[in-house]
């Protein structure tokens, strides 16, 4: 088996086992714990409505927006770990099918497994800090996953035409 | 050193990749079950629930909008319990079929992976049926305040998937050290003919094309989705709270608010699950490019379930995200995207049945 090949496979099953530890801890530490925090936080917010209290509505749906936000990016990066895993290892098995020599297919498997860790890495970043960096390391590691992509698409598609 | 293993010890590819394609195909059959008969209906009854919801603010009657909000909740644990079950189960099935075809770098003995694939497969069914069951289990005879037996079971069931990959781990480790004693299983070479190299062609692409639309739709479309939700539900409580005490009601105002926030649900919706199925299918088009070699079938029926298996792989994103212009048409042919996918997995799945147990032999003629 090639160094590319080892790489992705290796790395990509570490990914799906990094991915789903992280989604059983999220669902046994803090998944319910927030979907109550969004639920009762939006219902709160109603219930001061009904009562007039309009700043206090608009404090509980703050609380249920920073809610919301954090849990979809959980989720999302539960998810991407592992759908980015599976891309890893399925790339792994037929990597030999990329028309390059193994120096460039060591580095494309590179870019995937690196964009792989940081892509969801970042969106993750962004439950603690809604700033620049962690925005610019999910786009650094998505833009990786995109161009890796593109270059073994165009690999496969002159395999098929040769 | 370990002997290697009987003929009934070596067929854990067999049972991950008939397993991984059920799991698939279960779990599809389910999401368009759920997407017809349920999906729909439920988000009509929340955005009804929220009308009622802008009602009792206005009519100052906290105990009605507590019922609402319990009730909204209610809805929103079924429609998220049955969309993780139904994700699962196609991810599991996804895995599944990795695994399967990660087997001959796999060193260890054919009964340890035989009895991996099994506990992976046990974990993969537990999790998404036990998710299922979460709604209608609840937290009856559970030990703990806020998780139920349903969700102990799934999270069992998560784990079981875990200890099985963390098993397979050590036995690339191992062969990447250089043991090689144990694999007499399946050394099949990757089929190279016309549908897997289509199908390998077009996975690619499709993966490529959720990606581009992922990242679209995360820089330009996202927060702004998300800044828009906080907006409507303000101006929703805003509009009711100015009823109050009004001496004629006119609701109209918060009940268009409501209708603008269910519009803006919906574009959140169908934009990640066209980004989702998209590459999913992508990745099943893949996986199913290396998997054609255990496919018993005429390469005819091979081109023709890959062909249908790409039309659908197409059109049920495509028509997912034209579903706001286009309404119940495009709905109508999403579904039966995703149905020309069953179907040609199922196709699949009966070429890979007729192997004989036996990896690498073919006992009878293809059809």
């Amino acid at each position: 088996m090639s160094g590319s090949r080892k790489l992705l496979i290796i790395s990509g099953l570490a990914l799906a086992l990094w991915g789903m530890s992280f989604g059983l801890y999220y669902a046994l530490a803090v998944e319910h714990q927030t979907l109550d925090k969004i639920g009762s936080s939006l219902a709160t917010s109603f219930t001061h409505g009904a009562k007039g209290d309009l700043l206090a509505a608009r404090e509980s749906l703050q609380t249920y927006a920073d809610a919301q936000y954090d849990y979809v990016r959980s989720v999302d990066v539960h998810s991407h770990w592992i759908g980015l895993a599976m891309l890893l290892i399925v790339f792994g098995v037929v990597f030999d099918r990329v028309s390059f020599p193994e120096s460039r297919r060591m580095l494309l498997a590179l870019m995937l497994v690196v964009g792989s860790v940081t892509f969801p890495l970042g969106v993750l970043l962004q439950t603690l800090d809604r700033g620049f960096l962690p925005q610019a390391v999910a786009a650094f590691g998505a833009g990786l996953v995109i161009i890796a992509l593109a270059v073994i698409a165009l690999s496969f598609a002159s395999n098929e035409r040769d | 050193m370990e002997t290697k293993p009987s003929l009934e010890e070596t067929n854990a590819s067999r049972l991950l990749i008939v397993g991984g394609i059920a799991l698939i195909a279960g779990g599809m059959i389910f999401g368009d079950l759920f997407a017809v008969f349920v999906l729909h209906q439920n988000a009509n009854k929340i955005g009804e629930g929220l009308i009622a919801a802008t009602d009792a603010v206005a009519a100052k009657d906290s105990a009605a909008v507590a019922a609402r909000f319990a009730d909204i909740g209610g809805r929103l644990e079924n429609r998220g319990t049955k969309v993780d079950a139904h994700v699962h189960m196609i991810d599991f099935g996804f895995l599944a079929l990795l695994l399967a075809l990660l087997q001959p770098y796999v060193a260890l003995a054919g009964r340890t992976r035989k009895r991996l694939a099994q506990l992976f497969i046990i974990g993969a069914v537990m999790l998404p049926v036990s998710v299922f069951l979460i709604r209608y289990v609840g937290l009856a005879h559970s030990p703990l305040a806020t998780i139920g037996w349903a969700s102990i079971f799934a999270d069992l069931g998560g784990l079981l998937a875990i200890i099985a990959c963390a098993g397979e781990l050590t036995g690339l480790w191992r062969y990447s050290r250089g043991a090689r004693e144990t694999l007499a299983e399946d050394s099949a070479s990757i089929d190279r003919g016309w549908a897997s190299g289509v199908l390998l062609g077009g996975g690619t692409l499709l993966i490529l094309a959720g990606f581009l639309h992922g990242a679209f739709y995360a820089v330009f479309d996202l927060q702004q989705h998300e800044a828009q939700d906080q907006i409507a539900l303000e101006t929703m409580i805003s509009a009711s709270v100015a009823q109050q005490d009004a001496t004629s009601r006119n609701m109209r105002d918060a009940h268009l608010v409501v209708e603008g926030y269910g519009g803006i649900q919906a574009e959140k919706a169908v934009n990640i699950a066209a980004h989702s199925h998209i590459i999913e299918f992508g990745l099943l088009a893949i996986l199913l490019a290396l998997i054609q070699q255990y496919v018993l079938l005429a390469e005819s029926w091979k081109r023709t379930w890959a062909v249908i298996m790409l039309i659908g792989s197409v059109a049920l994103p495509l028509f997912v995200l034209l579903e706001l212009k286009l309404g119940l048409v495009a709905g109508g042919i999403a579904d039966a995207g995703g149905l020309l996918v069953i179907v040609a997995l199922i196709g699949m799945l009966a070429g890979v049945l007729r192997r004989t147990g036996q990896p690498g032999s073919q006992r009878g003629s293809a059809a």
